[in-house]
């Protein structure tokens, strides 16, 4: 369908394609459409950095690779040093590093690379001040090795390590907070975003480009296969999960939180909203479920306190 | 070519490392500290703090995992990339050795031997660097500060040339701590025997976007495997050509990857590597003196292993006695299987006995090597091993 003139000049994504179709993920995955913004949004002179992680089948065996910029795949723990090595050569030998116009390195690790396992050379990467841009996509379980748990993964999610049976379920604690340890750093610049607001992932992508020094985003990318959810839903549930609070859109820069979304003016929607289609909840019992709506309030005020308090 | 006049200096063999890097004009340094590897770092970072190097940029990791990450990127993006670190630093980057070498990347570090913990211990023993047989690196080891000098400037142009990293190993105070005049180049002459790295690939090049790493299917996955022997292989000619080639420009050759040490009418030959052959030759000295006939033959580089000079040395003598500064449990010194394996379908069949020696800093002395050397002569004269393997220091 051609997109009317006036349309087309409204739209804030870049129609340029770097991720070419081909690619190995399954239907719906939300992973593989942020990684196509991120390649939308910073384009060819871009350098990445794939830990072991479902993006690392997504881009292509050898000698394939679906995106159109060059990639280093590497160890499963390595992104934050990874990319901390590519910048500092980059320097070394005189290249302009981030901005508009310099090489974009850029980090794609999933949450058990960034939560869990990576988080040490994430931390590391953090506070030495790179010329880098880690992005988490977080799909809340290490979906590549068949869905088990990682720090990100929710109170009460199934995993194939952390079932639902009979009895009980065994996910008894929270999610970590990946993004608070990283303003924990006081990096410049920190966001969360989510595949279900594109524009606004693009717009942060864009600020992360433009402000040195490490920047972070989580983005919230929901996998059908992990969640056992319907492969057409996943962008629903994204965008769910803001409207829930379950996570809320927001930036840190310079010291300052501003939230992007849910509003704080109203009410977010009840958890179970989120819940819905999601085969990974269905263990979960109206006491659970209270237990978690109760969690996402909890947080959702202290997020809201720490806009009003450093808006 | 200028002429060489070399720059002496009182150095350390963690300061000779040091100059070396700087001569080398590497760019990227990310490394970890530990004992007894840290002086290294150290020195390069006051180069830098100084103003002495210019483009070399340090990252202070946290972490050796990390230092070896840091290394691996960095020379994807086309930079000279150094690293240094010892024992436990060296085991806890066990992983990303094997990615340095599965992607190419001549990545050069330096390890000080140390010895593995529990318990701890600081002193030197070889046991780290040798579990690190089959990542894929080459092993450099140095008998004295002079060779780790000289060592790290030819690892960066064999690396560079077969695409694969390269270690060079000293031993813990030894020669990290210990100092010694070391003959250095001048910078002009360094830069002609070691002009700038020409990477096989390089993350900066936009023309053609491109993935390295990417998952290997079962159909391809095994010939870039074969493709690392065939440059380990390539990498005993470029060893022998820039060790000729080190030895025309600056007097010091290194063509020959087993160092021999009068062993042409030897009987029978002492072999090891590292600052333990510094010790060897000197005992040799004094057992010539004392009648018998025999040779140091000093392993320099172990990786790739150098069988043809094993097999040429082995067919002249009647006896090996295999010194290991480290032990495979369950088997051996490592030096002593390798030596036996690299002569198993050859008709050289030398007696070949195994003394583990000085492991965690144990004093190994020229009259340890004389009691070896009585022994060894009993056994010759006798046609037959007493043990195959002798825990030389044990106390009984
Ligand atoms: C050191 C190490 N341990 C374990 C693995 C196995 N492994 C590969 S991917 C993966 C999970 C990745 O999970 P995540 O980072 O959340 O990304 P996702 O697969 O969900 O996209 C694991 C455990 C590995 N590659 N390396
Ligand atoms: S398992 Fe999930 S994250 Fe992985 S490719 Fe499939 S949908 Fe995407």
């Amino acid at each position: 369908m051609e997109i009317p003139e006036n349309v087309k000049k409204r739209l804030s994504i870049p129609g340029e394609e770097h991720f070419y179709a081909g690619h190995t993920a399954c239907q719906g995955c939300g992973a593989s459409l942020g990684l196509r913004y991120v390649l939308k949004a910073y384009g060819r002179k871009t350098i990445f950095a794939i830990p072991a992680c479902c993006s690392t089948i997504i881009a292509g065996p050898w000698p394939y690779s679906a995106l159109d910029a060059n990639l280093f795949h590497t160890a499963f723990e390595t992104t934050g040093a990874v990319i901390g090595g590519i910048e500092a050569a980059l320097k070394a030998r005189g290249f302009k590093v981030k901005g508009e116009d310099g090489i974009m390195v850029v980090g794609w690790a999933g949450d058990g690379g960034t939560a869990d396992i990576g988080l040490q050379a994430l931390s590391g990467f953090l506070e030495r001040g790179h010329d880098a841009v880690y992005i988490m996509y977080d799909n809340e379980a290490y979906m590549n090795t068949g869905i088990q748990r990682s720090g990100s993964t929710p109170y009460g999610a199934w995993t194939t390590n952390t079932p639902g049976g009979k009895r009980h379920f065994l996910e008894k604690r929270h999610k970590k907070k990946v993004i608070d340890i990283v303003i924990a750093h006081e990096v410049p610049y920190a966001a969360t975003a989510s595949i279900a607001y594109p524009e606004d992932f693009i717009r942060k992508l864009k600020k992360a480009q433009k402000i040195p020094g490490p920047s972070f985003i989580q983005l919230f990318a929901p996998c059908p296969t992990g969640w056992r959810s319907p492969t057409d839903k996943s962008i629903e549930l994204a965008r769910l999960a803001v409207q829930t609070a379950y996570f809320p859109l927001f930036e840190y820069e310079n010291g300052k939180y501003k939230i992007n979304m849910p509003s704080t003016k109203k009410e977010p929607k009840p958890i179970e909203e989120f819940l819905k289609y999601q085969g990974r909840f269905k263990y979960m019992t109206k006491e659970d479920i209270e237990v978690l709506q109760q969690w996402v309030l909890h947080e959702w005020e202290k997020l809201k306190k720490l806009a009003e308090v450093f808006g | 070519m200028a002429e060489y006049k070399p720059i002496r200096k009182v150095v350390s063999g963690n300061y000779a490392a040091a100059y070396a890097v700087k001569h080398a004009r590497v760019e990227v340094v990310a490394a970890y500290p530990i004992t007894p590897q840290t002086s290294i770092i150290e020195k390069i970072a006051e180069f830098i703090a100084n103003g002495e190097v210019e483009n070399l940029e340090y990252v202070p990791v946290e972490s050796e995992h990390s230092a070896m990450a840091a290394c691996i990127g960095a020379s994807a993006a086309g930079a000279r990339v150094f690293t240094a670190t010892s024992a436990q630093g060296l085991a806890l980057m066990h992983e990303m050795l094997h990615w340095a070498s599965g992607a190419r990347l001549p990545v050069v570090m330096v390890d000080v031997n140390r010895a593995m913990a529990p318990p701890w211990s600081v002193w030197d023993d070889q046991t780290d660097s040798l579990a690190q047989r089959d990542t894929g690196w080459m092993q450099f080891y140095a008998e004295n500060n002079q060779e780790v000098y000289d060592g790290v400037l030819m690892a960066f142009k064999i690396a560079e040339t077969v695409n694969l990293p390269a270690m060079v190993v000293e031993s813990a105070f030894i020669l990290s701590h210990t100092y010694d005049v070391v003959e250095m180049i001048p910078q002009e002459l360094v830069d002609e025997f070691l002009p700038p790295r020409k990477p096989l690939y390089d993350l900066t090049n936009f023309e053609k976007p491109f993935s390295i790493g990417a998952l290997g299917t079962p159909a391809d996955y095994y010939e870039f495997r074969y493709k690392i022997q065939r440059a380990m292989e390539k990498a005993k000619e470029v060893i022998h050509e820039v060790g000729k080639e080190f030895g025309e420009r600056f007097g010091r050759d290194y063509s020959q990857m087993i160092e021999l040490y009068r062993t042409e009418d030897a009987d029978f030959v002492f072999m090891g590597m590292g600052s333990l052959m510094g010790t060897v030759k000197q005992a040799v000295d004094v057992l010539r003196d004392e009648g018998y006939k025999v040779g140091a033959a000093k392993v320099r580089w172990f990786r790739p292993f150098p069988k043809e000079e094993l097999y040429e040395l082995a067919k002249n003598v009647e006896g090996i006695a295999v010194l290991d500064r480290n032990y495979s449990f369950g088997m051996e010194g490592i030096l002593f299987t390798e030596a036996k394996g690299a002569l198993y379908n050859t008709n050289a069949k030398p007696i070949m006995k195994n003394y583990i020696v000085g492991l965690g800093g144990r004093d190994f002395t020229v009259s340890d090597v004389r009691k070896i050397a009585e022994n060894m002569r009993a056994i010759i004269e006798k046609g037959e091993l007493d043990v195959e393997v002798d825990w030389y220091h044990l106390k009984r």
